[in-house]
């Protein structure tokens, strides 16, 4: 017998006509579920997306809100978001990187390691609105007024503002960024660090020049996906210096003589795009009439959201195919 | 033998300071990871430390019931959480009853929801529909909270109250359809990763003992994956019991003990961001929003150490099969 299929697993489906109609019934019910939850999705964005995109122009990007918040634009808003990010990332990615090296690096797979991924795993699903408590009572009311107490600057730390915000944010996205980066390093071949060590690499080189290139794509995706979680988060800046209206931008600026540059101010309030959604939504003084602007301040987080995630998406893409490659090669 | 025990066979050979190089290098990278994980630590036991003042201050009974004085001078227990009043009374009950009244319906609801569409994509979708299908689940569970919230009260909750006229146009039952839409996709992707999992073989012996299809789905491929399953649905409840926006925008929040899941309501989370702002710093409020924070930290760690736990046993079984 020389069967060429001898081997191979034949799949067996049951002929059309032997399935029952129970069988038929259920199988498509599943797919009617499917497809409702798909039209549900549809009709939620569809309908942010329609109604939102009416008044969404160049000005309503960069200009302030005017008259009472009926009228002009989310600029502050988009600028507040995008610069308690970049501070947040400046405190989150340095840490969080140099914490996944040392576990999956030099600490090695011990009981101890396993423990702490295993909490900072699960301090990923804690809900933020604790994160928003412990900033609060934590950087603001102990850490600010500390440093207000030994500075002598009277009320500048002790009060809400963009630092703890963005700090707060770093505490939160923390996990993401330690749990990704792991997760890159690990799928790096030990191979390849043998080969290293083999051409007479120290460890540090191995690190520098092997493990962290090829896991670079990988540690990005993490870094994308934890700034599209601070952007979406809402319940922790609550009370951590989101402010409803700012005349100005926080920007502060430094006199040298005869230039003076400007500069973020980290230690005054802040606008923030998804807490603008939260109080034109439930505070505004006629809802009526910023709907508009309340769905397209929606969409634009919405957009901002997705791009960030279709990028992680790309990175992560990229990352699978250069560790593929690499396991080709060296397998 | 552990991969990373292995040295550099050149490190013998080098000089001293590229050895001290080396060790100030691995001095550095373990300050910051025990700096983070100090930081991660240190939000426990703040939170303990703040939570425990109000404990010591006026003792955990207060928390579940407290006495209110009636005109005839008799006493009634009560179940009431009126932090501002003159009389404080700081009873958790319809907090907890509030969070579960919305936390539960959602489970429900995305359990439906979540484990069908985990079935489409394990069993019955084509591989190209689920390359496809899998994104857009997965891009929609990223999608702000606050934006559902907004959705909710702007068009959801209108509809429904013209539909049916509740007392209340945002209630418990508006609140809990918005987490639904957050904890589907949590759902249907473990769900969809559990099934997925579940060996051919288990397909293969049942197809071979007549059954159709669905039989098969529900009879064996299902059991094999409940582990996987279970572990959604409790990751699930876990973000729901712990979202904030979606409930602070859409459940009223009015404290007041109800069963009426068409009655407005206040969860936990949603009493701490209303309430947070305003309270002045170190009063009895301040503490038991802390307390509030801890009840919620600790529920929240224990079903997600739960969830991981299973998953992971969930694993070792998959390896007994290979």
């Amino acid at each position: 017998m020389n069967d060429p299929n001898k081997n191979k697993l034949v799949y067996s489906t049951p002929k059309k006509w032997d399935y029952k109609l129970s069988d038929l019934l259920a199988v498509n019910g599943i797919r009617f579920i499917t497809g409702l939850l798909l039209l549900i999705m549809m009709f939620v964005l569809g309908k942010i997306f329609i109604e939102g995109s009416g008044s969404l122009s160049w000005s309503f990007l960069t200009e302030f809100p005017t008259n009472n918040m009926t009228e002009g634009g989310i600029g502050p808003a988009i600028f507040g978001t995008v610069t308690v990010l970049v501070l947040m990332i400046l405190m989150a990615v340095p840490i969080g990187v140099c914490a996944a090296i040392f576990i999956n690096e030099y600490a090695g797979n011990t009981l101890w390691t396993r423990i702490i991924l295993l909490s900072v795993n699960n301090l990923a699903g804690v809900p933020s609105i604790v994160f928003g408590l412990f900033g609060l009572g934590f950087f603001i009311l102990f850490i600010g007024q500390k440093l207000d107490e030994v500075l002598q600057t009277g009320l500048l730390f002790g009060q809400p503002a963009m630092l703890w915000a963005s700090a707060t944010l770093a505490v939160l996205v923390l996990p993401t960024i330690i749990v990704s980066t792991t997760e890159a390093l690990k799928s790096v071949p030990f191979s390849q660090r043998a080969a290293a060590y083999g051409m007479g690499a120290t460890k540090w080189q191995t690190i520098r020049d092997i493990v962290l290139p090829q896991a670079r794509p990988g540690i990005l995706t993490g870094i994308i996906l934890a700034i599209s979680r601070g952007a979406g988060e809402t319940a922790p800046v609550l009370f951590l210096g989101c402010a409803f209206f700012l005349p100005d931008l926080p920007i502060g600026y430094i006199n040298m003589g005869l230039f003076s540059i400007p500069m973020i101010n980290p230690t005054e309030q802040f606008m923030y795009l998804s807490y603008h959604i939260f109080i034109l939504a439930t505070q505004s003084t006629n809802p009526m009439l910023t709907k508009p602007i309340q769905y397209s301040t929606t969409l634009v987080l919405i957009i901002l959201i997705v791009a960030l995630n279709l990028t992680a998406v790309i990175f992560r893409y990229k990352f699978r195919r250069i560790i593929d490659e690499i396991r080709g090669v060296s397998s | 033998m552990d991969e990373n025990k292995i040295k550099s066979p050149y490190l013998k050979k080098n000089s001293r300071r590229r050895e001290w190089k080396e060790k100030s290098i691995r001095f550095f990278f373990m300050l910051n990871g025990y700096t983070a994980v100090l930081f991660l630590l240190l939000i426990f036991i703040f939170l303990i430390q703040e939570a425990s003042m109000v404990i010591v201050d006026s003792g955990i009974l207060d928390f579940i019931y407290s006495h209110k004085v009636l005109e005839g001078g008799a006493e009634v227990r009560v179940f009431e959480w009126y932090p501002t009043s003159e009389d404080p009374r700081y009873s958790l009950i319809p907090l907890i009853m509030g969070t579960l009244m919305t936390a539960l319906p959602a489970t429900i609801i995305s359990s439906f929801f979540g484990i069908a569409v985990g079935i489409y994509l394990a069993e019955i979708a084509s591989s190209r529909t689920r390359e496809i299908l899998k994104p857009v689940i997965e891009l929609f569970a990223g999608i702000p909270t606050v934006v559902m919230g907004f959705f909710i009260i702007a068009v959801v909750a209108t509809f429904f109250q013209d539909l049916f006229g509740f007392l209340n146009r945002l209630n418990a039952f508006v609140a809990s359809l918005g987490l639904s839409l957050i904890i589907i996709p949590i759902i249907a992707s473990l769900s969809e990763e559990a099934m997925r999992a579940v060996p051919r073989e288990l397909r293969m012996a049942s197809y071979s003992l007549g059954a159709t299809k669905w039989q098969t789905i529900i009879k064996v491929v299902v059991p094999s994956a409940l582990s996987g399953i279970s572990a959604g649905i409790i990751l699930g409840f876990g973000r729901a019991i712990g979202e904030t926006m979606i409930v602070l925008m859409a459940t009223g929040n009015a404290a007041e003990l109800t069963v009426d899941i068409f009655r407005s309501v206040r969860t936990m989370t949603a009493t701490i961001a209303a309430e947070m702002g305003e309270v002045s710093h170190q009063s009895s409020h301040y503490y038991a929003l802390f307390f509030i924070g801890v009840v919620l930290f600790i529920t929240t760690f224990i079903l997600n150490l739960i969830a991981s736990l299973v998953l992971g046993k969930m694993n070792k079984n998959r390896k007994f099969y290979e």
